[in-house]
């Protein structure tokens, strides 16, 4: 980050309009995606996933078999991307960092108490350093939401920018957990705080509460992405993650990010689906697209 | 990264393949007759006029230019029907009217394919507003038939009579249901006029009209230019004239029926103003201003063309413009993914192409995206000039297709005074978080429709109309009815 970046106010952040901001959204969702513009779209999708599977539930061989997924998504269609990377929960960063070596599938982790987020500093500290210890490429935190509605945003800063510190050469993806945020207003201040702190990505969700992402809520943080872009030079990525499951709805977010960003957001260096399901029913579109009848979902592995 | 440049690209990595909207299920006559007293009729001076897709300078259809003696039979005709419409129930008037909506709601899509071919619009604007829109005043207005005395109590609300009504080709079905829907719910007869260059929908809506039932003569369509208008217009048995159209031809229709007692309603030329303050959303607000002007090429009467941005914000809001510029796609109107279309004429493209080229030679400073333009048809880039004053030309005038004159303002006062300090006074927007200030302005803008935070939005149940030169009387809502009534 340039040295020379200032610090904004956050209390003064910029406002949106809610009623525009849908209306917006209905003009993406109204572009058709055809033929070749629809299975490039589609691979590209693909190629942006971040496999996901945090669950109380989780074992060693479920994550193992995830990965394989990840760097196989369906052999019998040659040419297919592999997912960008897997999410997985600390304990299970070293079996999927295992898993994948050699497949250019990257390992990403969530961390500091996540999904809550209620826990002391150090911990959030020792659970990120634990994680990047273990071999993850990218760390998925959480903000103290309890501490930005109070209006404490320098709480917020200083702790999306200690985590930065510890992810050390880790890209730092930042959550906001939007469903508990309210409003696009804050949506907004958020975003401009965790850029602004460091966040080398914005994430709207942690898949654990509803409402997930959204595309209105994902088209303020491409436009905060956006703005921070023109002020500091910086890029920063974003991941929409849970409830995106349709491959329609995935095209339609990348029409988004293209019109929003433009090109240089279309990789998934930049851009990211925190999804479970999405893989599978990319797969089924792009077999339809390729033989021009929809396959049953078990001709699709589930992992 | 310093040395990258900070630029955002657009429309390079991932092109959208055409999804043109099929238009095989559309049928189009070679030849459209005058549909006067319920059927089509030959025109008397058996002379015909072609009709033009702008897009690709195609012949689409013949149509019947009108004369004096052919808008004479149609005025008889609607005077003749007018007795028995007029005392019909307001309950049985009603239930023509709505089928009138719901033929069109059914139609909707061959609606809207033939309105993008005649027109030159895109298709995703006809299927998603003029038609549903359309059909949204004759519902509207026909739940006001047999309410009347409810509208306007203790008025005793009766009909005028024939009602003559002229309309452009902007919006071409849309106007029509403008003028046709509360003329019918108040128990009028009508003779209407579509123009010239785009004259299908309204003959589509002939044969709809025609299939509903609606009493033979009730509604009259002819078609033809200028002088049939004036015949019109001119005609002694016409009991009001309803034009939309330019400011130049308005003042003729005033000047022509100074001294009879015709009723006459005006919607004119506009050129409205947009206002930015720094405290709006700065982001939608950049929406609001590609709607206000590229919003049907900006072909429209109360499109956004003067656009004053506060100082303090306007390095980032014309930034932003210039990027969302970047992002429209302008070309062949019948692709699904189509933003701005085709220009309605060559006469329209060299008119603005005249004032591009005015705002050049008053040293604006043009800024046009870098979009390519299709080889045929009538297209021009979307245009927007930066520094320039209320002096220009550009600033003053209506161009009536996609161009933006952009200026800055420091305070409210200085706002207010420029936006008010034009000859016409159709429509503003105002973009600000700040609800007192919305309040303060549209008790000081003198426009007929005040936009705050969104722009181009209408709704049958909202007046419509303008102040000084944008012309006189309101559609749309319980004014519009009035309108056709007296008491």
């Amino acid at each position: 980050m340039s040295t020379k970046t200032t610090i904004p106010d956050f209390r003064v952040t910029p406002s949106i309009d809610q009623v525009g901001i849908e209306e917006r959204v209905a003009r993406f969702t109204s572009r058709s995606i055809k033929k070749e513009s629809k299975m490039q779209g589609m691979k590209m999708v693909l190629s942006m996933i971040d496999l996901t599977t945090l669950e109380g539930k989780d074992t060693e061989g479920k994550v193992k078999q995830m990965c394989y997924k990840a760097a196989h998504l369906h052999d019998v269609i040659p040419g297919l991307p592999t997912v960008a990377a897997v999410c997985v929960y600390p304990s299970m960063v070293k079996t999927a960092k295992d898993a994948l070596k050699g497949t250019g599938v990257k390992v990403a982790s969530v961390s500091t108490a996540f999904p809550s987020g209620q826990s002391t500093h150090e911990i959030k500290i020792s659970d990120t350093k634990f994680a990047v210890d273990n071999g993850a490429d990218e760390i998925d935190m959480v903000i103290s939401r309890g501490e930005f509605l109070k209006g404490n945003y320098k709480f917020v800063f200083d702790e999306i920018a200690s985590i930065k510190q510890a992810c050390g050469k880790a890209r730092l993806k930042v959550i906001f957990e939007t469903g508990e945020l309210s409003t696009l207003d804050n949506i907004r201040k958020v975003s401009d705080i965790a850029m602004y702190a460091g966040a080398d990505f914005i994430k709207t969700s942690t898949g654990k509460i509803s409402p997930a992402a959204t595309m209105p809520v994902t088209l303020v943080m491409l436009e905060a992405i956006r703005d921070y872009y023109y002020a500091t030079g910086r890029m920063v990525g974003m991941k929409p993650a849970g409830g995106i499951s349709t491959s329609k709805l995935a095209l339609q977010y990348l029409i988004m990010v293209n019109e929003t960003l433009g090109a240089d957001w279309l990789s998934n260096e930049w851009f990211r689906f925190g999804a479970s399901s999405l893989a599978n029913d990319v797969l089924m579109q792009i077999a339809k697209q390729n033989t021009g009848v929809y396959q049953s979902s078990d001709y699709f592995s589930k992992d | 990264m310093s040395k990258k440049e900070v630029k955002l690209k657009f429309n390079a990595a991932w092109d959208l393949a055409p999804a043109p909207e099929d238009s095989k299920h559309v049928s189009i006559k070679k030849q459209y007759d005058l549909f006067i007293n319920g059927e089509f009729v030959k025109p008397n001076s058996k002379k015909y006029f072609a009709t033009y897709n702008p897009a690709t300078d195609e012949k689409i259809s013949e149509i019947a230019d009108a004369d004096e003696k052919d808008v004479d039979k149609a005025v008889k005709a609607a005077r003749a029907a007018f007795g028995k419409w007029s005392k019909l129930s307001g309950k049985e008037r009603g239930k023509y009217i709505y089928r009138i909506a719901r033929l069109m709601q059914e139609r909707a899509r061959e609606f809207a394919v033939i309105e993008t071919m005649d027109g030159g619009k895109p298709i995703r604007e006809s299927r998603d507003i003029d038609v549903p829109l359309a059909a949204n005043h004759f519902f509207y207005y026909a739940g006001w038939a047999d309410k009347l005395e409810y509208a306007f109590p203790n008025k005793n609300p009766k009909a005028l009579g024939v009602a003559g009504q002229i309309i452009p080709w902007n919006f071409p079905l849309l106007m029509a249901a403008w003028k046709i829907a509360p003329a019918l719910a108040a128990g009028n007869t009508v003779v209407l006029k579509p123009a010239e260059t785009t004259p299908l929908t309204a003959l589509k809506l002939a044969e709809l009209i025609r299939d509903s039932g609606l009493p033979k003569g009730v509604v009259n369509i002819i078609t033809g230019a200028g002088k049939t208008g004036a015949a019109i217009v001119n005609h002694p048995d016409i009991n009001k004239i309803a034009f939309t159209g330019s400011t130049n031809v308005g003042k003729w229709i005033q000047k022509s029926i100074a001294g009879t007692d015709k009723k006459c309603t005006l919607e004119l030329g506009g050129k409205a103003a947009n206002i930015i303050f720094e405290d709006a959303p700065l982001d939608q607000a950049v929406e609001g201003i590609i709607n206000g002007i590229f919003f049907n090429q900006g072909h429209v009467c109360c499109a956004g063309s003067r656009l004053f941005v506060q100082e303090s914000v306007a390095d980032i809001v014309i930034r932003k413009l210039k990027d969302r510029m970047e992002t429209l796609k302008v070309g062949d109107p019948m692709d699904k993914n189509t933003d701005i279309g085709a220009i309605n004429s060559k006469q329209q493209l060299l008119k603005i192409q005249e004032y591009i080229a005015i705002g050049k030679n008053e040293g604006g400073e043009i800024y046009q995206p870098s979009c390519s333009l299709p080889k045929k048809g009538n297209f021009c880039k979307p245009t927007i000039f930066l520094n320039v004053s209320q002096s220009h030309r550009i600033v003053q005038e209506e161009i009536f297709g996609p161009v933006l004159a952009i200026q800055t303002f420091r305070t409210i006062e200085e706002v207010i005074e420029k936006a008010n300090n034009i000859p016409y006074g159709l429509s503003a927007g105002v973009w600000t978080d700040k609800g007192s200030k919305i309040f303060n302005l549209t008790s000081k803008l003198k426009a007929g429709v005040v936009w705050a935070n969104t722009y181009n939005k209408f709704d049958p149940t909202s007046p419509f109309g303008g102040y000084k030169e944008s012309g006189f009387g309101r559609e749309g809502g319980l004014h519009g009815l009035g309108a056709y009534l007296q008491f």
